[in-house]
Parts: C-alpha cells; sequence; structure tokens
C-alpha cells in the first residue's frame, strides 16, 4: 500500500509537469519538485534491485509458477515495438532516399537506441540468470524463437551504435570515422532494417507456442504480422510525438509539413493493421468470444478500435494534419493500443486460462518505471550535449 | 485469413518462390523430435492408485531434492500439493464427489515432440535419443519460457534465489538411473503397480489390452496416446479424465510445429528482404526523387 501511494505520487507529479511543460507553462520550482520525485524513484529502486538480486524474483515480484511471465514482458515487448521508429525512418531516408526526413533521423535512432537500452536492462532483472544472457550466442537451439530474438536484438543494438556513432564522433572531432560510417551506411542501414523486420514479428511469434493459453480474440498464426505492421504504425507516431515535444522542450524548429506526412503514413498504417486484426477475428468466426469474459471482449476493442482505427481516421484529416498539437493527441492513443496490445497478448489474454490472479507487485512497476526515466534523462543529456538535433531546420511552426 | 489457408502457404505467397528456392528441403522439414524408435515409457493405472505418496518419496531421495517432507504422509493427502522447482512429482487426491475421487500422480509428461524444449533458446532443456527430457543447469538463462510453453505447466522455477535459480523438472530419473539399466525410483516404489515402467510401444499394447478386457471398467481412452502429438507418460482411468483435472482439449498436432513454421522461413525472408532491398537503394540512389510534399517546401 505504501508502495503503491509512493509510485502514484512519483508519477502523479511527473506527469503533472510534462502536462505543463507541454503546454508551455513550466512551474516555478518545476525541475526541482521533477528531479527530487525522479531521485526518490531511483533510491528505492537500488533496494527494489537489491532485494531482486539478493532475496529472488519471489521477494519482489508477484510472478508465480502459475503465472511465469509478469508484465516486465509486455512492457519490454512494448519497448521493442515504440522502438520501431528507428528502422522505419532509417529506411525511409537511406533506401527510399526520401532526404527530407533526415533532419529527424539522429533523435529517432538515438530514440531507438535508448528504446532497446531499456529493452536490454530489464531482460538483465527479468531472466533469473542474468550473468548468463550471452548463452544464446553461444549454445545454439535454433529451434526456438527466443534465440532468434536474441540474436537479432543483439546485432540490431550494434547496428543502431553504429546508425548513430557519427554524432560522437564529430562532437569529438574525428572526421574520417565520420564519414567511414557514412560510406558504409547503405549495407548497416539494410541490415538493420532486416534485423527489424525479424524480431519485431518474431515478439509476435514467440506467442504461437500457446494456443489453447491464449484467448481467442488474440490468438492468430498471423501474430508475427500484426506485431510487424503495429510496430510500424506506432514507429511513425512515436517519431511525431518525439519530434514535436524535442522542438518544444529543446527550443528547436520544427517542420509541420514533414509531422504531416509521417502522420499520414502512420494512419495508413493503423488503418491496415486494424483492418487485419478485424478479418481475422472474423475469419476465425470467435466474435462470439467478445463476451467471454466481458473484460477481455472490452479491452480487445479498446485496443482495436480505440487504438488503432480512431487514431487511424483522425490522423488521416486534413484538420489534424494542419495542427501538429492535433496529430500529437492522435498519436497518443495509437501508441495506448500498442502498449496495450504487448500486455494483453502477454498477460490479460493468459488470465482465463491460467487462472492466475496475478497483478503486479508495486516493485516490478516501480523498476520498469524507473528504468523509463533513466532512458528519457540520458535522452535529454544528449540532445543537450551532442548534435543530435541539426542547427537548424527550414520551417519554423 | 481463411481457416482452410495454413500459414505456410500463407508465406509462400507472400515471400515469393525465391523464397521456397532458397531453402534446403531438409532444412525446412526438420522437426522438434530428437528421440529414435521406441521411447521409455510409465503407464499409470489411475484405478490402481492408492495414494500413498510413496513415488513421491522415492523421487525426492533418487534424485537428492530437498523439499519439505511434511506433506508427504498418508494422513496429510487432503492437503493439495503442488510441483516446485524441488518437488518433481506430487499425488493429489481429485474428483468431484466422494465416489469418483482417485488419487492423480503429476510429473513431466516426457513429450515425444515436447514444446518446452523447442523454445529454449539455449538447449538447457533437451530431448534425448531414448525420449526423457533432461534439464541442464549450466546452460539455462532463467528466461522462464519452457514454463509458458509448455502444456501441462510443468516445469517450476526457483522464485527464491536472486541468481542462480534453477527450473526444476521430472528428469526421468534419466542419468541417476534409466541409462544404468534402471527403472525410475518412482516407478520401482510403487507397492500397486500402479506405475509401470516399459518401453512406449509395449505399454500401449498393454494398455490396450487392459482397456480391452475391462471395458466395462476403464474409460476408453489412453491419455497421452495422442495429446499434443504422444507423450512418453501414458494414463489410463475408470472415471472421465476431465473430472479428475486432466486436460482434454488438447489438439493432437504438436505444439513446436507451430513456431517451427515461421522459424524455418526466417532464412528464406532475411535472403528476399535483403536483395529488395538492396535493389532498392541502389535504384533510388541512381534517380533524382521527387518529394510528394516538396511543393509545400518552397517557403523554405
Ligand atoms: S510435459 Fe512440459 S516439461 Fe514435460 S516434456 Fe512436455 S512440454 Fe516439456
Ligand atoms: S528458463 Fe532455462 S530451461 Fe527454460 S527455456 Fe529458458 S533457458 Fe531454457
Amino acid at each position: 500500500m505504501i508502495g503503491w501511494s509512493f509510485l502514484a505520487a512519483v508519477l502523479g507529479i511527473l506527469c503533472w509537469l510534462a502536462v505543463a511543460y507541454g503546454l508551455g507553462r513550466p512551474p516555478r520550482h518545476g525541475r526541482l519538485l521533477g528531479w527530487s520525485a525522479v531521485g526518490s524513484l531511483w533510491a528505492v529502486t537500488a533496494v527494489v534491485l537489491a532485494i531482486r538480486f539478493f532475496l529472488g524474483m519471489g521477494a519482489m515480484s508477484h510472478m508465480s509458477d502459475r503465472f511465469p511471465w509478469g508484465v516486465w514482458i509486455g512492457l519490454l515487448q512494448s519497448g521493442v515495438a515504440l522502438s520501431g521508429g528507428g528502422f522505419v525512418m532509417a529506411a525511409t531516408v537511406h533506401i527510399f532516399h526520401l532526404k527530407r526526413f533526415e533532419p529527424i533521423l539522429r533523435p529517432v535512432v538515438l530514440l531507438a537506441f535508448l528504446g532497446y537500452t531499456f529493452v536490454a536492462l530489464t531482460l538483465f532483472i527479468e531472466v533469473g540468470r542474468p550473468w548468463a544472457l550471452w548463452h544464446p550466442l553461444a549454445m545454439w537451439q535454433h529451434h526456438s524463437i527466443m534465440f532468434e530474438v536474441a540474436w537479432c536484438v543483439t546485432l540490431y543494438f550494434t547496428v543502431l551504435a553504429t546508425e548513430f556513432s557519427p554524432v560522437i564522433f564529430e562532437r569529438l572531432g574525428l572526421p574520417k570515422a565520420v564519414s567511414f560510417i557514412h560510406a558504409v551506411a547503405i549495407p548497416v542501414v539494410i541490415a538493420g532494417v532486416i534485423l527489424s523486420t525479424l524480431h519485431q514479428s518474431s515478439m509476435g511469434s514467440m506467442f504461437l507456442i500457446v494456443p489453447q493459453k491464449m484467448h481467442p480474440l488474440w490468438y492468430s498464426t498471423l501474430l508475427p504480422v500484426f506485431f510487424f505492421m503495429s510496430s510500424v504504425g506506432v514507429g511513425l507516431c512515436v517519431t511525431v510525438i518525439a519530434s514535436f515535444y524535442s522542438a518544444r522542450v529543446f527550443g528547436k524548429t520544427l517542420d509541420r509539413w514533414m509531422l504531416a506526412d509521417l502522420a499520414r503514413a502512420a494512419s495508413v498504417l493503423l488503418f491496415l493493421y486494424a483492418a487485419v486484426r478485424v478479418v481475422d477475428v472474423t475469419a476465425r468466426g470467435v466474435w462470439g468470444r467478445l463476451g467471454d469474459p466481458a473484460w477481455l471482449g472490452a479491452l480487445f476493442l479498446l485496443e482495436v478500435v480505440g487504438g488503432a482505427l480512431l487514431p487511424a481516421v483522425f490522423l488521416s484529416r486534413r484538420s489534424t494534419l494542419e495542427r501538429p498539437r492535433r496529430m500529437v493527441w492522435w498519436g497518443l492513443p495509437a501508441i495506448g493500443g500498442v502498449v496495450l496490445n504487448r500486455l494483453s497478448v502477454s498477460w490479460f489474454a493468459m488470465v482465463p486460462y491460467t487462472g492466475s490472479g496475478y497483478v503486479p507487485h508495486w516493485m516490478e512497476v516501480a523498476v520498469s518505471f524507473t528504468l523509463f526515466t533513466v532512458v528519457v534523462t540520458v535522452f535529454g543529456l544528449a540532445v543537450r550535449y551532442l548534435p543530435v538535433f541539426p542547427k537548424e531546420s527550414s520551417v519554423v511552426s | 485469413m481463411a481457416p482452410g489457408v495454413s500459414r505456410r502457404s500463407f508465406l509462400k505467397g507472400a515471400v515469393g518462390a525465391a523464397a521456397a528456392a532458397a531453402l534446403p528441403k531438409t532444412f525446412a522439414h526438420a522437426e522438434g523430435r530428437v528421440s529414435k524408435g521406441d521411447v521409455f515409457s510409465v503407464l499409470v493405472d489411475l484405478s490402481r492408485c492408492i495414494g500413498c505418496r510413496s513415488c513421491m518419496r522415492a523421487c525426492q531421495r533418487a534424485n537428492d531434492l530437498n523439499a519439505p517432507q511434511e506433506w508427504m504422509d498418508i494422513d496429510h493427502l487432503d492437503r493439495r500439493l503442488d510441483l516446485t522447482y524441488n518437488q518433481w512429482t506430487v499425488v493429489n487426491r481429485e474428483g468431484i464427489e466422494p465416489s469418483i475421487l482417485r488419487h492423480v500422480k503429476r510429473q513431466c509428461m516426457h513429450c515425444l515432440e515436447p514444446a518446452c524444449v523447442s523454445v529454449c533458446p539455449v538447449a538447457a532443456l533437451a530431448q534425448t535419443e531414448q525420449g526423457p527430457v533432461i534439464y541442464r543447469e549450466s546452460r539455462c538463462i532463467g528466461c522462464r519460457y519452457c514454463m509458458v510453453a509448455c502444456p501441462f505447466e510443468v516445469p517450476r522455477f526457483e522464485w527464491n534465489n536472486g541468481l542462480t535459480p534453477v527450473i526444476g523438472k521430472c528428469q526421468f530419473c534419466a542419468q541417476e538411473r534409466l541409462f544404468k539399466g534402471l527403472p525410475p525410483g518412482c516407478s520401482e516404489a510403487c507397492p500397486t503397480g500402479a506405475l509401470k515402467f516399459g518401453k512406449r510401444s509395449d505399454l500401449l499394447f498393454e494398455a490396450k489390452t487392459r482397456l480391452g478386457s475391462h471395458p466395462e471398467k476403464y474409460v476408453d481412452h489412453i491419455f497421452g496416446e495422442e495429446e499434443i502429438g504422444g507423450t512418453s507418460w501414458l494414463y489410463i482411468s475408470d472415471v472421465p479424465f476431465e473430472k479428475l483435472g486432466f486436460k482434454t482439449n488438447l489438439p493432437k498436432r504438436p505444439l513446436p510445429s507451430l513456431t517451427w513454421d515461421v522459424v524455418s522461413w526466417i532464412p528464406g525472408i532475411a535472403a528476399v528482404l535483403a536483395s529488395l532491398f538492396g535493389v532498392l537503394a541502389y535504384s533510388f540512389s541512381r534517380k533524382p526523387h521527387v518529394p510528394p510534399g516538396g511543393a509545400k517546401k518552397e517557403d523554405a
């Protein structure tokens, strides 16, 4: 109880501050308040992690033999999906040669890199034997989707680091290194796009092994396709939102037509995704399971209609595309929809079968939230001290 | 996707014939099964089990486990036990009314095509050629995917160990006894003959004989004969299985094939994507591209 109240307080302060900054009205002492909230969260999490590594996961989570994968898996999967902007934008700029998107490539690649850092850190805490995490690289079992994910994510991490390295080299004043990276850019980007396509979809394939455990509204042989499509759609939304807020918070300029093009692309993807979900449920004839249980049916509708269809419709409208703030507003439910989807697949849709009343322990949530704030902080520092954003942009919004 | 269209044909359409050609036949058709020929097996006759839990004690001894022992006496039979990382088999009283109470032994079923083995990224869980599915602690990363994948929810995790937790599940006494020519500890300890150890084909024959000679007594089903592609442990019963907590809606199709259908296409998909993007990147870099939104950027 005390733990949950603590988390709610920290979350409340930060949300309120974020809204205030987003609206351009930073409160007095806001910075101090924000950092003390984040600081106390980090301190508490340090203790939580000590419990995790000395006493075991049973001491700080509600996972159990009945429910071996908890909320971390869903959040980790969301992290992978939300980082989808990295490969989408890299492909756009370097493979399709749409050079006008180049100004936002760096922040988006940085964001993806940090997203995968979040995933890696979560994994490090989530697996029972983190010191053995390198095993899949040496001990092969190529029948396993997890094996494939491990390889793809490791390699893609390297790709992202390479894609971002020119920023560091520029900062360090190493022009030779920069031009070397530029020379190998295209193959690196192609490798990255392939790796992403494979592991984004494999995150869904992982659940193909549990046909009897997952609720039929979610279990489909098309899970890999769904995961891939939604990661592209939501990756574009994250790109829109991140560009908007970075411009706001860091006082950079904003090319609103570029944002509009991204939002339009996102709307196409989200619409296709929602359509395929609907067709899939229809083809398998499981609409009848919508009310069984009702709360799961409601989640399904919320996810597909509220989290994909509605954003798709509104992101395609002129009135939205003309105002960056509206694009942001309709990007948020799309992000929520994908996060909800990942949580549903790995958690909610399994509840009826496993009959477990798993609800995460506040310590589980605190760890995830800490990792999130770490990622945001590092992003902020990088933007401040590295040439992540171009010096000047074309259009001022 | 229409129900009649399999994913394989769907993917075939999606990635094209090029991918199909890129895949060697043998690779695409490899299955999760390692065991060859007739595997070790145990036939459990639920009508013969008296719930003495001797098998549980024998299991603890044979595998040097150290689960708390106080619940293992007969007088504690109404106390439900659950599998744990250091308790690989349990016997519980199952059933809904006194007339159909039976004692049901649970342990790893040693599937012929084990889902746990197919998902384990490091082959910590592996199937031996004689059938038993064993666990090798030194490889395990503790990801718990095996627990998620197992249709019988058998593998258990050591939740109170921070850095070196293990997965615990019945090993069929493979290394300790079977490979030395001994029967598993539990079946050796069973005083009533409810557990019978042997080769799977012999035990299937035996089970069919028992069902055939006492059709009035037994339920006409051998649990494990066909469930998810068959298991090494076989059960027969005089009370319907669904009343005893068995999962009776399991598909006959082995689970590993579900993911293998996808995994086996990965090299092909990667090859197709690589050539596709290579060509695209090359051709776009040749032509000067006029962006559709270019007109709007005039005021730049
Ligand atoms: S019963 Fe479960 S743990 Fe045992 S072999 Fe089958 S899938 Fe693996
Ligand atoms: S927990 Fe261990 S045994 Fe189970 S799938 Fe993961 S690595 Fe394999």
